[in-house]
């Protein structure tokens, strides 16, 4: 079948708010009913085909071509079907999203994944701050499903996250996993300052050492059997996450924010042995 | 019908419903492994007074297994699923989380959700952690050994209990080497259990006794040294009676299992003192599920 494809014909100055464009609102919709659908562009409304040629039936697979970075909210609390999105994304990409799968291929901008619920979402470029965080003012972040970014992601990545895996192939900013609640940050490049700031519970692993942080104390050297689990439920991945020479499972372990409940852990794999 | 000069007898095994669980225990190696899994069926023989039935369903690779690791695969059956649950949770709290090394995974992933692991985390006194992977939830619990792992969770499902067949022989040691014959094919046969020492039992029964507190007690017909005292079902040379019982997953679990022990102990033959087939059944009054020798063996 094929894709219901939306290109964008030209960028606008200001911010466009895609989030009338998911699978489910689509479905039942005709070609000319999605054509007059209207989009806040800034303070005005524009329709959708002044801003994107319309090619395409298929509402469960929707293609954005032109993609740039201010197309916001692509995905917004998406409920099955495929967004692919060729170029860059805008904010709040996958906000809210509640089943389904998103993939960029370039790099997506603030809050992608906030506050997810279920899913898959693939940026194969970097992510900017608050991935897969809580919107602002809010206490829960992302609350399931699995986020792979091939990239490097800005700061404050999972932050108040709930349940769920981000996993990153290149390197994380400050402030990864605050305030986490629980769920797994996979990073297997650097990571910034401040790893684990008030962090209560979750996972964070690493591939590398992080830069000492007295919030966080060493519970010494282990060898950690759901590890084998989780790496083996990366294989479906199309990821260097899904290498097997990359997995591991031996493991120092820190235990914290210790300034917060403490029951959080940072997994750092030994390379020595 | 008679197969090798072993004479099968025209009646039936008479089953019943019962509810089933698998687990799979992991350990460093197959010999932890296996001291957790025998720990966690022992003391499981019958329903009568075990509260459940449980035994190894097989031995499985590093492959097969979710942790990598080498593993054991039991079964525990009861009557009910409350008391299926209780046996199954007591069991791995005693005997699992127990053992040195071991981890523990469902083994069925569909059916109705029993608690596995799901309570045995209150031993980790706040320090477990849960971790939810491809939709299944585990629980890490901080031990002296390192961490438990264990899924949450495991399936209950419809099941059968209580297929059976007798051999009668010559003589003692002729009934137990056909039925040790016939259990080293049988165990080869997934999903289905032996519950009793080894997978044979000496002491069939029948329902109730002259004693009212008993429900059930010796099965005085297969008795070889009260031939001459009661309405016996024993020829004049028969010596020894053994019994497999067999606790499945589905009827057809239980008959094919049932057909490849009686061709093991078959294949011994006459000539081996093994002399009839028969099967333990109540007239057809206690359980729905009746198996039949001959069309088994058919």
């Amino acid at each position: 079948m094929s894709a219901l494809t939306f290109t964008l014909k030209y960028r606008p100055d200001q911010r466009v708010d895609m989030s009338p464009l998911v699978c489910q609102k689509l479905a039942t919709l005709e070609l000319a009913e999605i054509a007059a659908l209207t989009l806040q562009n800034g303070k005005r409304n524009i329709r959708v085909d002044e801003l994107f040629r319309i090619t395409g039936f298929d509402a469960q697979h929707i293609v954005i071509k032109n993609g740039f970075n201010k197309l916001d909210f692509i995905g917004k609390e998406l409920e099955g079907g495929k967004i692919t999105v060729e170029g860059d994304a805008g904010a709040y990409l996958g906000l809210g999203m509640k089943s389904g799968e998103i993939e960029v291929s370039g790099n997506v901008g603030l809050y992608a994944a906030c506050e997810m619920k279920k899913g898959f979402m693939l940026v194969n470029g970097n992510a900017g701050d608050f991935l897969g965080a809580a919107l602002p003012g809010n206490k829960t972040g992302m609350k399931g499903g699995t986020i792979l970014v091939k990239g490097n992601v800005g700061e404050r990545a999972g932050d108040h996250m709930r349940r769920g895996n981000i996993l990153v192939e290149g390197n994380a900013g400050d402030y990864c996993g605050s305030r986490m609640t629980a769920g797994t940050i996979a990073v297997m490049g650097q990571t910034g300052r401040h790893l684990g700031f008030a962090m209560r519970r979750g996972t964070l692993l690493l591939w590398n050492s992080p830069q000492p942080s007295a919030r966080f104390n060493d519970c010494g050297t282990h060898t950690l059997a759901f590890l084998p689990i989780l790496f083996a439920s990366f294989k479906k991945l199309n990821s260097r996450f899904a290498d097997s020479s990359t997995a591991f499972n031996r493991v120092q372990r820190y235990a914290g924010d210790m300034s917060e409940m403490g029951r959080g852990e940072i997994l750092v794999k030994l390379n020595s042995e | 019908m008679i197969i090798n000069g072993v004479t099968i007898d025209a009646t039936f095994a008479e089953a019943f419903p019962m509810k089933a669980t698998r687990a799979i225990i992991t350990a460093q190696n197959e010999k932890w492994a296996m001291i957790s899994a025998q720990a966690m069926t022992g003391f499981a023989t019958s329903v009568i007074a075990c509260g459940c039935e449980a035994g190894i369903e097989r031995t499985l690779e590093p492959s097969e297994t979710p942790d990598g690791r080498p593993g054991v695969a039991i079964m525990i059956f009861a009557m009910g699923g409350k008391g299926l649950a209780k046996q199954l949770e007591t069991r791995a709290g005693q005997c699992v989380l127990t053992s040195p090394t071991s981890a523990l995974f469902a083994g069925i992933d569909g059916g109705t959700r029993i608690a596995l692991g799901k309570n045995l985390r209150y031993f980790g006194d706040g320090f477990q952690v849960a971790k939810l992977i491809d939709g299944k939830r585990y629980w890490r619990i901080p031990v002296m050994d390192g961490e438990f792992l264990t899924e949450a969770t495991t399936g209950q499902v419809d099941a059968i209990g209580g297929g059976n067949f007798l051999v009668l022989a010559k003589s003692q040691p002729q009934a137990l080497a056909a039925c040790e014959a016939a259990i080293d094919e049988m165990r080869k046969i997934p999903n289905v259990i032996m519950p009793f020492p080894g997978g044979v039992v000496r002491s069939g029964s029948k329902v109730g006794s002259k004693y009212a507190a008993l429900g059930a007690s010796t099965n005085d017909a297969f008795c070889p040294t009260l031939k001459g005292m009661v309405k016996t079902d024993l020829s004049a040379d028969t010596e020894s009676v053994m019994e497999i019982v067999i606790d499945g997953l589905t009827k057809e679990d239980i008959a094919k299992v049932m057909r490849v022990g009686i061709q093991a102990v078959c294949a011994l033959g006459a000539e081996n003192g093994i002399e009839r087939i028969s099967a333990g059944n109540y007239g057809g009054k206690l359980g729905p599920f009746h198996f039949h020798l001959q069309e088994i063996m058919a």
